[in-house]
């Protein structure tokens, strides 16, 4: 490896000890360079506890970036989270109105100019099939846009490298079989064990 | 604006260091900056990613993202990884002479 000229400014990739010439961080509302939140190799840990499809990816998109950021990445699959790597259920997982104010949509402005900003109204998601149709209208908005489907958004963690691991209580309580786990799944562990695997990392919980 | 030289290579940058005119790359440059980032010699499957990194964002407009890469590249998510530990997009996007990649998937 070639040493760094002088005034040279090289993106921070994490595998260089002389980065000195290198900014880690810039933060996008100044411009200026920030400091890493913490010294040594970042470590993050993500708890996904629910299996609603619109709750199923910000865990996942998270993590992928994370990876993709050279991170150590954990994600402890809890409670309906379990879901998202339950091979029977995660490729059905559901998108409803119901409960979610913040539900618009942008079509509605074609039929009158701030209709698209307007919340639906929430006995419409109770009507039948109704959650058939948001989830058919999700997808189709998700693949618009390339994201990944469930399954496949699974896979593309393993390959990753992202680690991840099934809830024990959870496994036990809702009784699915091993065998249904994704391959990408580690192993069934203790929220304990979760503790100590996720130690020293940042942690979110969606 | 911002300049980096090495080896008799000016180019301009922002402020990480990233390309920001992807005319002033050349394949000749990529092999010293991936010197620069513990990753010379450059092999041909590091050759054919950086290629279609530089053929697609011609055409889009963007710098695919790693999922891109997978979904319309046909590229192996684990090989990217392994040819460009740590940070793959963000190693072949400045290896390529691009902006880094800004799409969340």
């Amino acid at each position: 490896m070639r040493t760094i000229p002088e005034g040279f400014v090289l993106p921070h990739f994490g595998d260089r000890v002389d980065s000195e010439h290198s900014v880690d961080r810039v933060s996008p509302a100044t411009g200026a360079a920030v400091a890493p939140a913490a010294g040594g190799p970042r470590k993050l840990a993500i708890i996904c506890s629910k299996g609603n499809l619109d709750m199923a990816y910000p865990g996942l998109i998270l993590g992928n970036s994370a990876a993709g950021e050279g991170v150590e990445v954990h994600i402890f699959f809890t409670f309906w989270g379990l879901d998202i790597v339950n091979t029977q259920t995660n490729g059905s997982l559901q998108f409803t109105m119901i409960g979610n104010t913040a539900m618009h949509m942008p079509e509605l402005g074609w039929l009158k100019r701030g209709w698209e900003h307007r919340s639906m109204p929430q006995w419409m998601g109770g009507m039948p099939g109704m959650t058939g149709i948001a989830t058919k209208m999700m997808h189709k908005q998700l693949e618009d846009l390339d994201i990944p489907a469930i399954p496949e958004f699974v896979d593309l963690l393993q390959a990753a490298g992202v680690h991840m691991w099934a809830c024990r209580l959870s496994f036990d309580m809702m009784k699915i079989i091993e065998a249904d786990l994704h391959p990408g799944v580690q192993g069934v562990i203790s929220a304990a064990d979760f503790i100590e695997i996720s130690d020293g990392a940042q942690i979110i919980f969606v | 604006m911002t300049t980096n030289t090495i080896d008799g290579h000016t180019f301009a940058i922002n402020e990480e260091g990233f390309f920001t005119d992807r005319g002033e790359w050349s394949e000749e440059l990529a092999e010293i900056l991936a010197d620069l980032i513990g990753l010379a010699p450059l092999t041909d499957a590091h050759w054919k990613a950086l290629r279609f990194m530089r053929e697609d964002s011609a055409q889009s407009g963007v710098t695919p993202t790693l999922r891109r890469m997978q979904s319309v590249g046909g590229f192996d998510i684990r090989e990217l990884f392994r040819l460009f530990p740590g940070k793959p997009a963000k190693k072949m996007a400045y290896l390529a002479g691009l902006p880094k990649p800004v799409g969340c998937v």
